[in-house]
C-alpha cells in the first residue's frame, strides 16, 4: 500500500511490536503525530512534560519490561532535550530507539528554524544513528535501528527523519521481524583455559553486571557459583540479577558497596567478571584492585575485555554459552575455608549495620522492603538515596531495580518510574532525594495524567547529601552550594499537580503513609524528612582500596 | 612502550562514516598522527588508513572500539613487514640559482619530480615510505621550504586477499 512517510513510521513500529511511545509533539513531527492519531487502536502515545522525561520514561520502560523503549521528539530543542536521556541509556546499555523530526532536506544546512544536526550531536552517545534521506529506505532504517539497538551489547539508536520524508508517499510492505545479529561464539580454547584455571583455585568471587540481566544468565551464574563453591557480588547495574536472599550473594561491591562484598573480592584468588566493565565505582584504585587475584572476564563486547582491568583470560561472546562451556570442564569444589572466611567478613559487616530505630534511611528501606512485592519496580535518582536503595533493598526478580549507573543522571528517576509503571501496570516506587527530584519534577504532571500507580518517596534532607558527604570528609566541611535554602513544600507541590502529598517526620507516619500510598493505585508524594548528616557507609574513598574503606562515622 | 602503528579500516561508503571513525579516537582519548581515505575496488566501500602512536593497550582498544561501529566492516593493524606503504608529499621551495645544483641532485636521489617551475619557486612531488619522506624533507629544508603538505599514509596488505575478502556484503 502507498503510505506517507509518517504513516510508514507508525506502521513499522506496530510491525515491530511497539505498543507505547513516549514523546512530545512539535512542528517537525506533526505528520507523525497525525499518523499516531489514526492508529490509537494499536499504539499509545504518552506525552510527558519535557523531552528529557520522555527519554527517561522510554529507558525505564525497557529496564522494567525488557521491551525496547521508543521516544519521539521534534527537531531542534526537542531533539537536544533528549541528549541526557540518550547518554544515560548508552552508559547503561539500554536499547532505546529515539525518533526525531527535522526540517525538510531543502532547509537543512541553512540554520532554519528549529534545525539542529542531531545525528552529529548524538554520535558519541548512540550505538548508531541514521539520517533518513529517502522515503524508500525509511521502513528498513527503522527495522535496522531496532535490530542494532537490541543485538549484542544493547544501546540506543537515533533516527532523524526530515519533514519532506514524512510527507513523501511510498509503497509500504510489512515484513516479519528479523532475528538479532548473532553474538560470536566464545573461543573454545579460552573456555577450556578458564575451566582449568578455576579448577586450581579455592577462593572464587563472581562479579556480575547488567549483562547478566540482559542475557538471562541468572541460573547459569548460580550454577557456576555452586560448582566453584564461590560467592557472588555485583555492580550497581547487576542489582536484581540474583535473588538478594541467596546465601552466596554478597550484594553490590565498590565505592559504596557492602563491606563483605568488597572485602571478599579483594581476598579472592580468582574473580570471574560477567557482563560488567569494572567501572571505577566498582574497583576503586585500579592499581590495587584484586592485586593477588586472577581475573576471568566474560563480555559480549570485545572492547570491554582489558579496558579497565587487565584480564588473565578474556572471553568475548555470548555470556550464556561461555558459562555453559566453562561448566562443562569444571570440577565440583568444596571451599570450606573460603566460605568460613566470607562469613567472618559478613559478621564484621553486620556489626556496623545501622539500626532501623528512627526515621533514617535504613528504616525507610526496611519499610519499602516490607511493603513491596516481587514484581514491584523500584526506580531511583542519583545520590545518597540511590546508594541506600542499592545497599538495603531486597530483590528477587530481574528488572525490578531501575537506576542510572554509568552516567549518574540526577533527574532520571521520575521519568524512569513512569515508564516502568506504564509498562508493568504494577504499583511502582520511586526513591529520590530533594536534589534529584527538583531536576525533573515537572513529570509529576505526566504521572497524574497517566494515573499510574506510583509512590514517590523523597528522602528530604534539605541538602545535596552526597556532595555534602564529600565536603564533610574531604573539603573541610566547606558546604559550598549544597544547602538547599528556600525549602519547597512538597505536599503543596504534589497537590498543585493533582497528586496526593504527605509529609512524614516519624517512623509511624512514614509507615502509614507508605502503605496507604502503595495501596492507593494513584500518585502520592511522600516528603520523608531525614537528617542532613546521614552518611552513605561503607565508603571506599576516591583512589582508595579495600583497606581504606570507611565503615563507621567518626563522632 | 609507545610505538607508531597503522590501522586499516574498511568502511561502508556512506554519509558521515569518516566522522564516526575519527570521533572514536577523540572519544577514547587517542590521537591520530595521519589519516587518508578513499574508495576501494568496490565503490560501496572506502578504506580509512590511520597512523597513531600508542602502547599495546591503545592498539587493542582502538581496534576493538572501531570494530563495534556499525558501518565498519573490517579493522586490522598492518605490521611493517606485511604491508606496502606509501605517502605523497608536495613541497614548495625558493628557486635560488645558488642552490640549483644541490636541489637537482637531491631530487634525483629521492626520485622526486618538479611539478611547476617559475623563476621564484619550485613545486616538487615525492612519494615513498614515511621514512623516505621524512628524509626528503630534511634534505630540502636548508633550501627554504615555503609550503609543505603530506597526504598521510596509504597502506595495503601484501597477501593475496582483496579488501572485501571475507566481508559479508
Amino acid at each position: 500500500m502507498n503510505l506517507k512517510g509518517a504513516e510508514i513510521v507508525i506502521e513499522t513500529l506496530i510491525e515491530l511490536g511497539v505498543t507505547d511511545i513516549f514523546g512530545y509533539p512539535g512542528g517537525a513531527v506533526l505528520d507523525i503525530y497525525d499518523a499516531i492519531y489514526a492508529r490509537q487502536d494499536k499504539i499509545t502515545h504518552h506525552i510527558t512534560a519535557h523531552e528529557q522525561g520522555a527519554a527517561h520514561a522510554a529507558d525505564g520502560y525497557f529496564r522494567a519490561t525488557g521491551k525496547v523503549g521508543v521516544v519521539l521528539a521534534t527537531s531542534g530543542p526537542g531533539a537536544t532535550n533528549l541528549v541526557t536521556g540518550i547518554a544515560t541509556a548508552m552508559m547503561d546499555s539500554v536499547p532505546l530507539v529515539a525518533i526525531t523530526g527535522n526540517v525538510a532536506q531543502s532547509l537543512i544546512g541553512r540554520d532554519s528554524f528549529q534545525e539542529i544536526d542531531i545525528t552529529g550531536i548524538t554520535l558519541p552517545i548512540t550505538k548508531h544513528n541514521f539520517f533518513v534521506h529517502k522515503v524508500e529506505k525509511l521502513a528498513d532504517r527503522i527495522r535496522e535501528a531496532f535490530r542494532i539497538a537490541r543485538s549484542g551489547r544493547p544501546g540506543p539508536v537515533l533516527i532523524d527523519i526530515p519533514k519532506d520524508i514524512q510527507v513523501a508517499l511510498c509503497e509500504y510492505m510489512p515484513k516479519p521481524v528479523e532475528p538479532l545479529f548473532p553474538i560470536k561464539a566464545p573461543d573454545k580454547q579460552l573456555i577450556a583455559d578458564a575451566a582449568k584455571l578455576l579448577n586450581q583455585k579455592s577462593r572464587p568471587y563472581i562479579h556480575i553486571g547488567g549483562g547478566v540481566i540482559g542475557s538471562h544468565a541468572r541460573d547459569l551464574v548460580l550454577e557456576l557459583a555452586e560448582r566453584v563453591d564461590g560467592v557472588i557480588g555485583c555492580s550497581l547495574m547487576g542489582i536484581s540479577a540474583i535473588d538478594s536472599d541467596n546465601p552466596r550473594f554478597l550484594g553490590m561491591q565498590g565505592m559504596h558497596g557492602h563491606y563483605a562484598s568488597s572485602a571478599a573480592c579483594n581476598e579472592a584468588d580468582v574473580i570471574i567478571a560477567i557482563g560488567t566493565r569494572f567501572s571505577d565505582r566498582a574497583t576503586g584504585n585500579k592499581a590495587k584492585f584484586a592485586a593477588n587475584s586472577s581475573i576471568i572476564h566474560i563480555d559480549a563486547d570485545q572492547s570491554e575485555i582489558g579496558k579497565n582491568i587487565p584480564a588473565d583470560i578474556g572471553i568475548c561472546g555470548s555470556i550464556t554459552e561461555s558459562i555453559s562451556g566453562i561448566l562443562a570442564g569444571l570440577e565440583k569444589h568444596d571451599n570450606k575455608a573460603w566460605i568460613e572466611r566470607v562469613n567472618e567478613l559478613r559478621a564484621r559487616e553486620n556489626k556496623y549495620s545501622p539500626k532501623a530505630d528512627s526515621l533514617n534511611p535504613y528504616f525507610v528501606m526496611s519499610e519499602i522492603n516490607a511493603v513491596k512485592d516481587a514484581d514491584t519496580v523500584i526506580a531511583t535518582d542519583v545520590g545518597q538515596h540511590q546508594m541506600w536503595a542499592a545497599q538495603y533493598l531486597k530483590f528477587s526478580k530481574e528488572r525490578t531495580f531501575s537506576s542510572s549507573g554509568g552516567l549518574g543522571t540526577m533527574g532520571f528517576g521520575l521519568g524512569a518510574a513512569i515508564g516502568a509503571a506504564v509498562g508493568t501496570k504494577h504499583p511502582t516506587i520511586l526513591i529520590t532525594g530533594d536534589g534529584s527530584f527538583g531536576m525533573n519534577l515537572n513529570e509529576l504532571s505526566t504521572a497524574v495524567r497517566e494515573n499510574v500507580p506510583l509512590t514517590i518517596v523523597i528522602m528530604d534532607n534539605g541538602v545535596l547529601g552526597m556532595v555534602r558527604q564529600w565536603q564533610t570528609l574531604f573539603y573541610k566541611k566547606h558546604y559550598s552550594n549544597t544547602t538547599l535554602t528556600g525549602r519547597t513544600d512538597y505536599v503543596k507541590l504534589a497537590e498543585a499537580f493533582g497528586a496526593k502529598g504527605v509529609r512524614t517526620a516519624t517512623c509511624e507516619e512514614f509507615s502509614l503513609a507508605l502503605r496507604e500510598a502503595y495501596a492507593s493505585g494513584g500518585v502520592t508524594v511522600i516528603d520523608c524528612l531525614i537528617d542532613k548528616d546521614e552518611f552513605v557507609l561503607p565508603m571506599l574513598p576516591p583512589g582508595g582500596a579495600v583497606e581504606d574503606i570507611i565503615v563507621e562515622k567518626e563522632v | 612502550m609507545e610505538k607508531r602503528f597503522i590501522i586499516s579500516i574498511l568502511v561502508e561508503n556512506k554519509y558521515g562514516v569518516l566522522m564516526r571513525v575519527t570521533s572514536m579516537f577523540t572519544r577514547r582519548g587517542f590521537n591520530i598522527d595521519s589519516l587518508s581515505v578513499g574508495i576501494t575496488e568496490s565503490p560501496d566501500y572506502s578504506r580509512i588508513t590511520v597512523t597513531m602512536t600508542g602502547d599495546e593497550y591503545a592498539k587493542q582498544q582502538m581496534v576493538a572500539q572501531l570494530g563495534k561501529l556499525y558501518n565498519v566492516k573490517k579493522v586490522e593493524v598492518l605490521e611493517d613487514a606485511e604491508a606496502v606503504r606509501r605517502e605523497l608529499i608536495l613541497v614548495k621551495v625558493k628557486n635560488d640559482p645558488d642552490n640549483h645544483q644541490r636541489l637537482l641532485s637531491s631530487l634525483d636521489i629521492f626520485k622526486a619530480r618538479i611539478l611547476n617551475y617559475s623563476t621564484e619557486v619550485l613545486s616538487i612531488e615525492c612519494t615513498g615510505s614515511p621514512n623516505k619522506i621524512d628524509a626528503f624533507v630534511e634534505m630540502v629544508r636548508p633550501l627554504g621550504i615555503i609550503e609543505l603538505c603530506r597526504t598521510g599514509l596509504v597502506a595495503m596488505h601484501k597477501g593475496k586477499e582483496g579488501s572485501l575478502t571475507n566481508i559479508e556484503q
